[in-house]
């Protein structure tokens, strides 16, 4: 049993085979995680650089934790505090840090594509922790994990993805997956935010109406609104935008089911989730971050050694 | 594809196997059973049962060690995980391991390994069905044996179908 690819570059790229073997052993890295001594020498002989081109706090320390766990030797590079303030551009970088006997390569960078570039002309494997408003598949495989977990299969459920959907690699890396995976996806939020052509490329269903893709479905991720990543001002402003696609505990009360909340993190309290909704019952948010781990560690146990 | 142990010479292994352990373990509670993933939980299997039927009425602890993790050729092949299922605590228990096969030895050792992760237990014993003695690559030797089994290097013995066979290479 093996993975089809050698790098995780983006969801896009794998099969539904690959995706179940990555869930599968996220599994039983959970349970490892469970234990007294919540380590496995798997990957004693492995050093893996996480490379953060932006900044991350949950997928930087959810990567380094699962590194560990795996008792991988790790090194952290962080761009702000690195040579590349001094103009290095990015194959040197790593080109000098594989040169130091690096096996792996953990990555995130504003730029999309960055890290597929970068596996045209390394050795080591890739792991894309997140490019440009790309991909993110590892917060698409622990989404998934944690829905599974949480309702049973993915196959037939009904997904909302919910908020920005056009600067968000999150959604598109949920969407890719889901598809392949035989779950239903909607995605919901103001029009300026949802990519025109979204049904026709991605095969999904839009709905810009809050309450109506809530009743439709079983579990609802909610976005952050990036405000880092508009260029021109798409809404008017927070406050409206929380109005019509917020969602609060009176909206949650009137639906006629109870249906799970995700977020991916970090929350803008009160503008896409209120605080009684992000905390309550309803919410996976924090076991979200939990099997980050776990599904983490699946990835860099099923590709550590694929380039031998 | 040769048999080594047909399906009565098993079944009167593993009712000796479970004889003995009963025999030398008066009391039940403090010892755990491990079977080893995958060949071992189908031996263990059989042997909680015949315990079971030795014990009656009392609970025979029971469990189930996946080694994946702690191979120590995993540079070499990626191997999908088993479950681990472990719902006890090991500390201050006699752990009995037990496996189809005893061969190289390094099974075991990962086994060891794994185990270790879950506590500090009072003793380890190790029951296999089938020794093939003479290829060891590691210090390790058994408690318990089902059958001795003279086999070249080469050969692969295999638990199938409620017999244990020599497969061809």
């Amino acid at each position: 049993m093996q993975l089809s690819t050698r790098h995780l570059l983006g969801i896009k790229n794998l099969t539904r085979e690959d995706i179940s073997l990555i869930l599968s052993t996220a599994e039983q890295f959970k349970e490892v995680l469970q234990r007294p001594v919540k380590k496995v020498p798997s990957l004693r002989d492995v050093t893996i650089v996480n490379l953060f081109y932006e900044n991350s706090t949950r997928t930087r320390f959810s990567f380094e934790l699962a590194e560990k766990r795996l008792s991988a030797d790790t090194i952290n590079f962080a761009a702000s505090s690195s040579s590349a303030a001094k103009g290095e551009t990015l194959l040197d970088t790593v080109n000098n840090i594989l040169s130091m006997k690096v096996d792996m390569v953990v990555m995130r960078h504003s730029a999309s594509g960055a890290p597929h570039f970068l596996s045209q002309h390394i050795p080591a494997a890739i792991i894309n922790a997140g490019d440009g408003i790309n991909e993110h598949p590892t917060q698409a495989l622990l989404d998934a994990f944690s829905i599974k977990e949480k309702t049973g299969s993915l196959e037939g459920r009904k997904v909302a993805i919910i908020g920005d959907i056009m600067h968000s690699r999150v959604a598109q890396s949920n969407i890719y997956l889901l598809n392949k995976m035989g779950a239903k996806v909607t995605v919901c939020g103001p029009p300026t935010l949802i990519p025109k052509y979204i049904s026709e490329a991605l095969g999904v269903m839009v709905n810009y109406n809050l309450k109506e893709t809530l009743e439709w479905c079983d579990v609802a991720n909610v976005l952050r609104i990036q405000l880092e990543r508009q260029n021109q001002v798409l809404f008017s402003s927070l406050r409206e935008y929380s109005l019509a696609y917020g969602i609060n505990r009176q909206l949650l009360d009137s639906l006629h089911k109870e249906i799970v909340i995700m977020h991916p993190g970090p929350i803008n309290r009160g503008v896409e989730l209120d605080s009684d909704v992000a905390d309550s019952k309803q919410s996976i948010i924090l076991q979200q971050v939990e099997n980050g781990v776990a599904v983490r560690m699946a990835v860099l146990y099923l590709l550590a050694n694929r380039n031998n | 594809m040769k048999t080594l142990l047909s399906y009565n010479e098993l079944s009167a292994a593993i009712e000796q196997l479970a004889q003995r352990l009963n025999g030398n373990h008066p009391d039940i509670n403090d010892v755990v059973f491990m079977g080893v993933q995958q060949g071992g939980v189908v031996v263990a299997n059989e042997i909680v049962a015949v315990l079971e039927k030795l014990r009656p009425g009392q609970k025979i602890k029971y469990g189930q060690l996946d080694i994946t993790f702690y191979r120590d050729d995993i540079r070499k092949e990626i191997l999908a995980p088993d479950t681990m299922h472990i719902p006890f605590g090991i500390e201050n228990k006699i752990v009995v391991l037990i496996d189809d096969v005893l061969f190289t030895g390094r099974t075991i050792k990962a086994a060891l390994d794994a185990l270790l992760d879950y506590g500090r237990p009072a003793k380890v014993e190790l029951c296999v069905l089938i020794d093939r003695k003479e290829h060891r690559q590691f210090p390790i030797q058994a408690d318990y044996v089902g059958a001795t089994i003279e086999t070249s290097k080469t050969d692969k013995v295999k638990l199938i179908n409620n017999e244990v066979v020599l497969v061809g290479n």
